[in-house]
Formats: structure tokens, sequence, C-alpha cells
């Protein structure tokens, strides 16, 4: 049914969002042209020197950066790879609990790390692995020795990853819940009258009932390469683990608003901008061809 | 363990299901799992009601030790504490009412087909651009810095105040809602408005419920606007300084450092500090919790 002389309310109930996203996040895609000068904050984009790709030459030829594209790719490849094994395993635990209070609780307490900020997270884990932390009383009441996660370059990105891994698989769970309600239960019952057992129900019924949502949650994935977990390593990072923990964004805030070197952060910036926006449309591109996913 | 075990049973009895040992030993994995995301919560909340030669001792794990009030009554002689308090307070107030008016219309206008709406597609592909792409930290920060908003409550309101996911997610959700409804409404004369208001928002309630909890969690967790757009301490949210004071002392840029530094943290104020910052969130948690896991499915799964 068609009514006439609306579409002016629904112009209007868009009107003030569109601004604010024009102003705030369209406009500022433009000031990316800031990678291709000499950017200096007195003189402004206009009376700036232009010196062409001499930001992404030089950013390439830096030791750092190459480091801070490594790392970036490394940890949030690990994050990935975890955060698909652990919830769907998680999953598939809870799926075989048969008494429904006992896993409505279990589900509400591994949610809610989800909802705890990384500020207030890493103060409680900087404290937690700290040399006097609950983690190191433990560690040397075995071993009698004392670690230092979080100025140690070999175990950060394992703290890095373990403990995204330990804020999200509940709710990274959700959607693999949701998948596994979907599947048919005359599939168990027909299993069960032909004698299989756990895990082969697991391994012939419900993997394959949750495979199209796995492979979904992979592709979309890809989009998310660039993006290892700008909070987390901000509050937990320090001068020590700059090697093994920098990420590009990390970085960008460094060189850009504390060093002012406005030109070379926004090329890097620009750079993973670019990257990130290719993987995306890829990743939904491969989404929709395999998964018939589209956002809207 | 035991509580599972008598649970279980119980439910045993009942149900006339049968446990064997495979059943225990994932319930023990399980609930090993849930006090492992409940430590570190209890630890600092323990941590906070100790004494501080208990904490420095390294001694407290999930229960104080010589239960004490002294770091909360520590935390009523700074005044920056509660001011950042009631700056995220108001942060939260402003945003989340702005994230939600902003949320409802578009989504509401952007669920209508192409055939009633043809605009909408436009639209659409102008929203999605903005989600996968945005300017980058230092061009946003000079948009904010020219449109005057550094060091006012705005600065962290307006930038955010379209939150896209949070309109798909609806818009998925209207969408999905009974097309008879509209044109029973049509019929009888109502407006796109009064359908909003009347029809869609009561309809919509769980997936509305979990939208604003996503935008206030998004609002009360956020520290690094509160970080670059604040200059001066008495602006800055709450996660900002938390960050500042408890994560990284060493790198306070603000003009009042020496003032700040006086109050000098020990391990059970800085505890105590954290605690009070979490607390909002585990109390609204429990409320909207139930709503949450529906919305998400509803929203985001189409078929």
């Amino acid at each position: 049914m068609q009514y006439k002389g609306v579409t002016i309310h629904y112009h209007l109930m868009l009107l003030p969002g569109m601004i604010i996203l024009f102003i705030y996040n369209l406009l500022p895609i433009s000031g990316n042209i800031m990678a291709f000068q000499d950017y200096i904050p007195a003189k402004g984009i206009s009376g700036s020197e232009w010196i062409g790709f001499e930001n992404f030459t030089y950013m390439f030829e830096l030791e750092s950066s190459r480091r801070v594209f490594f790392n970036t790719i490394f940890i949030a490849s690990m994050k990935i790879i975890m955060n698909i094994i652990v919830p769907v395993t998680f999953a598939l635990l809870l799926n075989e609990v048969i008494f429904m209070k006992i896993k409505r609780s279990i589900q509400t307490i591994v949610y809610l790390p989800h909802f705890l900020s990384w500020v207030v997270l890493a103060g409680v884990l900087i404290d937690m692995l700290s040399g006097n932390g609950l983690i190191n009383k433990v560690i040397s009441f075995f071993t009698g020795e004392t670690m230092f996660f979080l100025a140690s370059n070999t175990w950060f990105p394992v703290v890095i990853v373990l403990s995204d891994v330990w804020k999200e698989f509940g709710f990274n769970a959700i959607i693999i819940l949701a998948a596994l309600t979907a599947i048919n239960p005359a599939l168990y019952e027909a299993a069960d009258i032909d004698g299989a057992s756990r895990l082969r129900k697991i391994w012939h019924i419900t993997l394959p009932g949750i495979a199209p949502t796995i492979v979904l949650l992979s592709t979309l994935s890809i989009g998310q390469i660039l993006n290892a977990g700008f909070d987390q390593i901000f509050n937990l990072y320090n001068p020590l683990v700059y090697e093994s923990g920098d990420i590009i964004d990390t970085y960008v805030y460094r060189t850009g608003l504390i060093n002012a070197q406005f030109g070379l952060a926004t090329a890097v910036g620009m750079m993973k901008a670019v990257i990130g926006f290719v993987l995306i449309i890829l990743s939904y591109r491969l989404a929709y061809r395999y998964a018939n996913y589209r956002i809207f | 363990m035991d509580l599972v075990g008598k649970k279980a049973s119980i439910s045993m009895n009942v149900k006339g299901k049968k446990l064997n040992i495979t059943d225990m030993i994932i319930l023990t994995i399980l609930l090993v799992i849930s006090i492992l995301c409940l430590l570190p919560v209890i630890h600092i909340f323990a941590l906070s009601f100790s004494s501080s030669s208990a904490a420095s001792a390294g001694i407290v794990t999930v229960f104080p030790i010589d239960f004490t009030f002294a770091p909360y009554t520590q935390i009523i002689d700074d005044p920056y504490f509660f001011n950042s308090f009631f700056v995220s307070v108001k942060r939260v107030l402003l945003g989340g009412i702005v994230n939600f008016v902003l949320t409802v219309m578009m989504a509401f206008a952007l669920s209508n087909e192409k055939s009633e709406f043809r605009s909408r597609n436009l639209y659409m592909w102008i929203i999605v651009f903005a989600f996968m792409f945005n300017g980058g930290l230092i061009p946003t920060y000079m948009v904010v810095q020219s449109t005057g908003l550094i060091d006012t409550l705005w600065a962290l309101v307006l930038p955010t105040a379209v939150p896209i996911f949070n309109v798909i997610i609806l818009m998925n959700f209207f969408r999905g809602l009974p097309r008879a409804l509209k044109d029973a409404a049509i019929v009888d004369g109502s407006g796109p408005w009064r359908m909003l208001i009347q029809i869609y928002i009561p309809l919509a309630l769980p997936a509305i419920a979990t939208v604003t909890l996503f935008s206030i969690v998004m609002h009360w967790n956020s520290f690094f606007d509160g970080l670059i757009y604040m200059n001066k301490t008495e602006n800055m949210p709450l996660q900002t300084y938390i960050q500042q004071l408890v994560i990284r002392p060493d790198e306070i840029t603000s003009a009042n450092k020496d003032e700040i530094m006086q109050k000098a943290s020990s391990r059970t104020f800085n505890a105590a500090k954290i605690v009070v910052t979490m607390l909002p969130i585990l109390v609204i948690y429990p409320f909207l919790q139930k709503y949450f896991v529906k919305g998400i499915t509803l929203g985001s799964v189409k078929e």
C-alpha cells in the first residue's frame, strides 16, 4: 500500500543523522590529502607544501613502520583464528548441557567481560600480571620464578591474544549458539536410532550444521585483519614491548598526535584505511557469494 | 562443583535424565571457564576492600584480607574522580539520547522498501560507505577541532552520534515486522511519525533495548576521545581519568599535572577506582542481558 506525500518525512528523519555523518565521518576522508604534504599545522592544508609521495616512500624505508605492519597482521590473525576456535568449542560444549538453568547462568557469566572496557580490564590485568600479582604468585608457587609478562617481547603478544579471546569468546559464541538451535532436531533423533555416539553426532550433524556460520564469520573477519585492537594494546603496552606490540593505530597516535609528524602519520593511517577498505569489500563479496550474506 | 552436582541431581530426579561421566566432565570444564571469566572481577573487588599492607604483600586472592573501606573513603577525597564520574554520567545521558533518537528515526526511514521511498538505496549506500571507511585519526581530530568541539561535552557525543551498526540492526528488525501492521495503520490515517512512535517503537522493544545497551556501554567505556579531545582534566570522562592516573600515570599531559600526581595512588586505591568505574555496567547488565541475545540474533541474522 502506498501513501502520498510522506517521503518528505523520511528525508526529515534522515537529515540530522546524515549531516552529522557528513561532517564527522565523510569530511575527514578529504583530510587524507595531508599525506601528500609536508603538513605544518600553522599553515593549514592550503598553505602547506606539496611533496607528492615522499611520506609514503619514507614510510616504507622506516624500519619501525615495517615492524608495525607485521605486528598488526600477526596479532590480528592470531586473534581471528583463536576467536573462531574458542567460541565454537565453547558453544559445542555448552550445547551438550541439558539443564537450561545452568546453561543460561553460564552464558550470562561469560558474556560479562565483553561489556567491560579495556581501560578497566587493563587496570585489572596489569595488577594481576605484575611481579607481585595473582598470576605470578601461582607461577612462583610451582616454579619459583617470576615472569614479567607485560615487559617481555615473547609474552606480550601471547597476553594480548589470550586476553582478547578471554574477553570476547562468550559474546562471539552467541551467533554460533543461534546457528546450533537452527539445526533440525529430527536429525539427532534419527542418529540416536542408528546408535550414533555423542562424538559421531557432533561430527556428522552439529559441525556440518554450523559450518556455514563458521565460514561466514571467517570470511567477514578478513576485513578486520588490520584492526589488531587499539584500546587493548594502547592500555597494556609500554616502550619495552614496542618491538612486539606496536600496531598501526598506536603508531599513528604516537607519531601523529604526540610527535606531531602529521603528514607521515596520515600516510600510515591512509595506507591502513585503503588496504582495510579493499579487504572489507573483498570479504563482503566472498560472504555474499559463499554464504549468501548481505548487510541490508 | 558441589553446586552443579546438586542441581544436576535434582534435575536428574525430576526429568529422569541420566548424567554420565561425559556430562560431568563437560559441566566441570564449563564451570571452570565461568570462574575464569569472573575471577579478575572478583579479585579486583577483593583487592579494593583489603588493607594496603595485605595488597602489597600480594596475599589477596578472591577474599578481602583485613576488610576495610579505607580505599573507598580515600576516593571521596579525590575531587577529580567525582568530577570525571559526573562527566561520564552526563555523556551517557546526552549521548544515549542522541544515539537513540537518531537510530530510531534513521532505521525507520530506511526500513521502507525502495518502491515506497525512492532515495532509500542512495542513503543506504552512503551509510554503508561511512560504516566501512573513515578518515582516520588525524583528519578526524582536525575536523572536530575546527568545528570548535574541543573541551566540550559535544566532542564526545557528536562524532559518535550515528551508531551505524545499531541503525542496521534496528532497520533489519523493523523490516521483519509484519507488513499488514503498516497497511492497517495507513488505512486508519496514521502518518509516518505516529506510526513510528505508536507501532514500531513498542513492537521493537527487545531490539531497541539491545542497541540502547550497546550505545550506553560504548559511551561509558570509551576513553580515547576523552584523551584526545579534552585538554583540561576537569572535562575528562571517568575512563580517561582511570587511563591517565591508574594505567599510565607517567604520561599525564595535563596542565595541572603536579596537583594530580600529589594524590599518589596505592594499589588498593586504584582497585577501588576500577571497581567504581565498572560498577554501573555490572548494575545495568543483568537487567538488559535477557534482551540482547534475542535482539542481536533477530536483528542481524537474515534469511
